[in-house]
């Protein structure tokens, strides 16, 4: 199955998805797909399942039935290599998640020598490229507790990219930052999507969303309720639960 | 005018700094040591009514301590073959501990119990009177000394100690540090040796510094089971010397003195470490 997908398909197809957490059913049989290159945002109030299905995407969390398929490989396959998977796909999480014991530089480095094996020589240019790309050159030997929110996210950003990943997932990431720093972390997002990369974001920023975005999901208590191009979706929703929640976040 | 002058004339408020709470009651160690040398004095005091022919108890301290001391090498000798001993044993067990496969995490938790709830002198006498006095491999006869087994038998309490010690830190590390690893594709093991226990390293430090200091101290037991140590010899060098009953003050004295010159600082160093790593 994984060899029959071509580029032209959707890389993320999700279908009928559903995930409870015991008796409580979190995501209620949720569609989407995605395509290469595209940036979708998935906004909605908090707890309506946003996070948890991305965190299904990457094999995070499994999913209870459904089918999610990443550039034709089904993550529900019991049989799935969940680390070929999240090669492909990389994720940037909430709270950064940095390693503390290690320099930014070494955070951005340490999966593609660990895990794919290549030459240090070379990931240590690459390293170094990444962080000069989000704006951190100088910055390669402080550890994260010596960085702001703002540069710890964009490290975590870096450090996901190193991999080479065909997909970014990012949840809520500009969610726990002060909001001077949202922009910066906003503004690298951005110049990734500019450059062609998949993003999935789940985000509060609805100004980002519609500037960024190619399609916007709405959902609320695990469906999505309503979805569609930014500029269609917050002029002129039709679902009266989009309404009333958009005039409450604008 | 000079500054000093003017630095008084001119009053400022200094930086209102916290002081660091003291919980623990400091004693230095060299007033510590008057301590102990006091108590040993007072005991002469009773020599001072004896007969002249006697040697007075600093005197016998001084003419033994060479074999005291040598005795105490031994206890240390102990102690530190035992620590290194059960702590690979006990990073091991730890590891164990956190395994995902049920059946070892099971067995190892049972061990680990087993053995932090012996009394020690007990898991002492079955490793002395198990463990035989020789061991032949391939037709060579290695003899195992008593000191040897009783080591043994102190690496076992202190493998327990320090798989929980293992365990407890790694637990305390936030479960978001091992998404974030799995996001990135290490594997379950690659993420306990690259991030995990590298992380775990400052928080184990105190309390396995802890361990070292309780295993310094439980070392005497070994006496009990006839290793020639401090102890042994304390009794030994008594009896040689008469068993005069002013003496018996002064020469476990001397030997309380040592352990506490030695466990002390371990102790202080440990607070202060303790105190450093809780500000993350």
């Amino acid at each position: 199955m994984a060899t029959s997908w071509t580029p032209d398909q959707p890389i993320v197809q999700c279908v009928d998805v559903r995930k409870s957490f015991g008796a409580l059913e979190v995501l209620k049989g949720i569609s989407l797909s995605v395509r290469k290159g595209e940036v979708i945002c998935i906004i909605g109030p908090s707890g309506s399942g946003k996070s948890t299905l991305i965190r299904c995407i990457n094999a995070l969390q499994p999913i209870s039935s459904g089918s999610i398929q990443i550039e034709g490989i089904e993550v529900t396959d019991p049989r799935l290599d969940k680390l070929a998977l999240r090669r492909k796909v990389g994720m940037v999480f909430q709270q950064y998640n940095l390693f503390p014991h290690k320099t930014a530089l070494q955070n951005v480095m340490m999966a593609p020598i660990h895990v794919l094996r290549q030459n240090r020589a070379e990931v240590e240019a690459r390293a170094r490229a990444l962080l000069a790309k989000v704006r951190l050159a100088g910055k390669e030997d402080s550890y994260p507790g010596e960085l702001s929110g703002g540069q710890q996210q964009r490290v975590a950003i870096a450090r996901s990219l190193a991999m080479r990943p065909d997909i970014m997932l990012f949840d809520e990431v500009t969610a726990a930052l002060d909001p001077e720093t949202v922009k910066e972390v906003l503004v690298t997002i951005r110049e990734l999507a500019e450059d062609g990369m998949t993003c999935i974001l789940v985000t509060h920023e609805m100004n980002f969303a519609r500037e960024v975005a190619d399609h916007v999901y709405f959902t609320d208590r695990g469906v999505i309720v309503e979805h569609g191009p930014p500029d269609t979706l917050f002029t002129a929703a039709k679902d009266q639960r989009t309404q009333r929640f958009l005039s409450q976040v604008l | 005018m000079n500054d000093a002058e003017r630095g008084h004339r001119l009053a400022v408020l200094l930086p209102y700094r916290l002081a660091p709470p003291r919980m623990t009651v400091r004693i230095s160690p060299p007033s510590a040591a008057i301590l102990c040398f006091c108590a040993i004095m007072a005991a002469s005091t009773a020599w001072a009514q004896s007969g002249p022919a006697m040697l007075s108890p600093l005197q016998v301290i001084l003419k033994w301590s060479p074999l005291l001391l040598w005795g105490f090498g031994f206890n240390i000798l102990i102690s530190l073959l035992s620590m290194v001993l059960g702590t690979i044993a006990g990073v091991g067990l730890g590891l164990a501990l956190l395994s995902e496969f049920r059946p070892l995490a099971a067995a190892s938790w049972l061990i680990t119990q087993f053995f932090r709830n012996a009394p020690w002198l007990v898991l002492l006498f079955f490793v002395m009177f198990l463990v035989p006095f020789q061991v032949t491999l391939f037709k060579t006869t290695i003899p195992l000394p008593d000191w040897i087994k009783a080591t043994v038998g102190f690496a076992l309490p202190v493998m327990a100690n320090v798989a929980e010690v293992v365990r407890g830190a790694v637990r305390s590390i936030p479960s978001t540090q091992w998404e974030a690893a799995e996001s990135l594709s290490f594997t379950p093991r690659q993420t306990m040796w690259l991030i995990m226990l590298p992380q775990c390293i400052k928080r184990m430090l105190p309390p396995w510094m802890n361990v070292y200091a309780l295993v310094t101290m439980s070392t005497v037991l070994a006496s009990i089971v006839g290793v020639s140590e401090m102890l042994t010899l304390t009794a030994q060098v008594h009896a040689a010397e008469g068993g005069r009953p002013e003496l018996f003050a002064p020469l476990y004295g001397f030997a309380l003195l040592c352990f506490f010159l030695y466990c002390y600082p371990i102790n202080l160093w440990t607070a202060r470490l303790e105190r450093r790593y809780r500000v993350r």
